[in-house]
């Protein structure tokens, strides 16, 4: 049995990824991402203009994005859902989050 | 090795046609998904659905599992020896396997070729667990053992669960349902592909006096109507000890008393505050003299708590 002790990276506001580690970590294609990107269901913190000889910008993405870049490969994989099925499924799930977001808060401020 | 009812789990007949099984898949898949169901146990149940849905939407891994026969849900049997015995084993290879890992290695070899034969690579499997902590360790920073049971493909080819342990060490600051990632410790890549990632789910455990919200913590501050009233220096706890609290005269039920950087530490942006919750409460019982001072005041008070009712109706 293998003990060790490991750290990680908080996937909040504050880190960064780059197009490739969310294509990395996230299991969607490059093209997916960039489709999610066009639909607003994904929002990049920059978008760096195309490099000469580049066809494609290449945004940076806040790390929390990769949260629902993961729940966007599992849908896609589970339920065989088209780039546009996905972008509404995760325009839903982030709404989803937000109002759970925003209940728990009002729950924390509720006297018990 | 324990038996599972593929058909049972999706609720479809043996003799069930392929749509019948996409379908019943489907249904449940809905009902199941975790990133979409609030059924307690989505997580373990979909994790079934998948693996017999992984084995029956597949002609050739679905007529393997026939082959096997059918037991009862958890009684134990033994894959036919051949099994084994085509694979160049010996009897005795499928006793540390379950039924998920044997299909995964017995379906067209494909795990078991890639091991040894270098095809493209395939990424280890990614992890997600839910870490339990309480508001006192997410302030202090804590380390959280992680039990894994990862697919690993042994020197014989067959995949099988080998137990993983390490601890993963969770810095101070977490909120509720911020995700940890840890990279290269979920499922070992094959033919050079890389190691999945764990995921740590951070869950604060309920605590007896505090409720946080981000990095903010909420706290119930129960006044008497005159301490509310006429104002006080009140005791109240936090994280890191108890603090007095000046109660301005005047002070209504519901109002939030901020304690500024009380909170949780958030170790991008200082610390949250603690939020006291105004609460005026009244003795369970009154004594005489307590009855006699508020029928006194009553008499003598001209305030009307309801008066925007009449001035509103106006």
């Amino acid at each position: 049995m293998n003990i060790e002790i490991t750290e990680g990276l908080w996937l909040d506001e504050f880190g960064e990824l780059s197009l490739a580690e969310m294509e990395a970590w996230s299991g969607l294609t490059e093209a997916e991402l960039q489709q999610l990107v066009e639909c607003d269901a994904l929002s990049p913190v920059t978008t760096i203009e195309p490099a000469a000889g580049r066809s494609i910008s290449a945004p940076r993405f806040s790390a929390q994005c990769l949260v629902l870049a993961r729940a966007a490969s599992r849908l896609r994989d589970d339920f065989d859902l088209d780039a546009n099925g996905l972008a509404v499924a995760l325009r839903l799930l982030d709404r989803i989050r937000e109002l759970e977001a925003e209940l728990h808060h009002a729950r924390a401020q509720r006297p018990r | 090795m324990k038996y599972k009812d593929y058909y049972k789990i999706l609720g479809v007949e043996r003799t069930a046609g392929a749509d019948a099984i996409k379908k019943a898949y489907r249904r449940l898949a809905h009902k199941f998904h975790p990133d979409i169901s609030k059924e307690k146990n989505a997580k373990e149940a979909f994790q079934e659905i998948g693996e017999a849905y992984e084995t029956l939407k597949d002609p050739e891994k679905r007529a393997a599992y026939d082959e096997l026969g059918s037991f009862r849900p958890g009684q134990d049997f033994r894959p036919p020896p051949e099994w084994g015995e085509a694979h160049g084993e010996g009897r005795g290879v499928f006793d540390d396997m379950d039924l998920a890992d044997l299909f995964a290695s017995l379906s067209g070899g494909r795990h078991r070729g890639h091991a040894h034969g270098g095809a493209f690579p395939i990424p280890g499997q990614d992890f997600e667990v839910a870490a339990q902590i309480t508001l006192e360790q997410a302030a202090r920073g804590t380390e959280f053992e992680v039990n894994l049971a990862v697919p690993e493909a042994g020197a014989d080819g067959f995949m099988r669960r080998v137990p993983r342990t390490f601890t993963a060490r969770i810095a101070k600051g977490a909120a509720e349902g911020q995700r940890l990632r840890l990279p290269g410790k979920g499922g070992k890549g094959l033919n050079g592909g890389r190691d999945g990632d764990l995921y740590l789910i951070i869950h604060l455990l309920p605590h007896p006096l505090f409720r946080a919200s981000g990095h903010d913590l909420y706290i119930d501050l129960p006044l008497a109507p005159w301490e509310a009233a006429l104002g006080a220096t009140v005791e109240v706890p936090t994280l890191h000890g108890p603090v007095h609290l000046k109660v301005q005269p005047g002070t209504r039920s519901g109002q939030k008393l901020r304690l500024a950087r009380r909170g949780l530490p958030n170790p991008r942006e200082g610390i949250g505050d603690l939020y006291a919750v105004v609460q005026i409460v009244l003795p369970a019982e009154l004594s005489e003299q307590e009855r006699e001072l508020l029928r006194q005041m009553k008499a003598q008070s001209t305030f009307d708590p309801r008066s925007h009712f009449t001035e509103t109706a106006a």
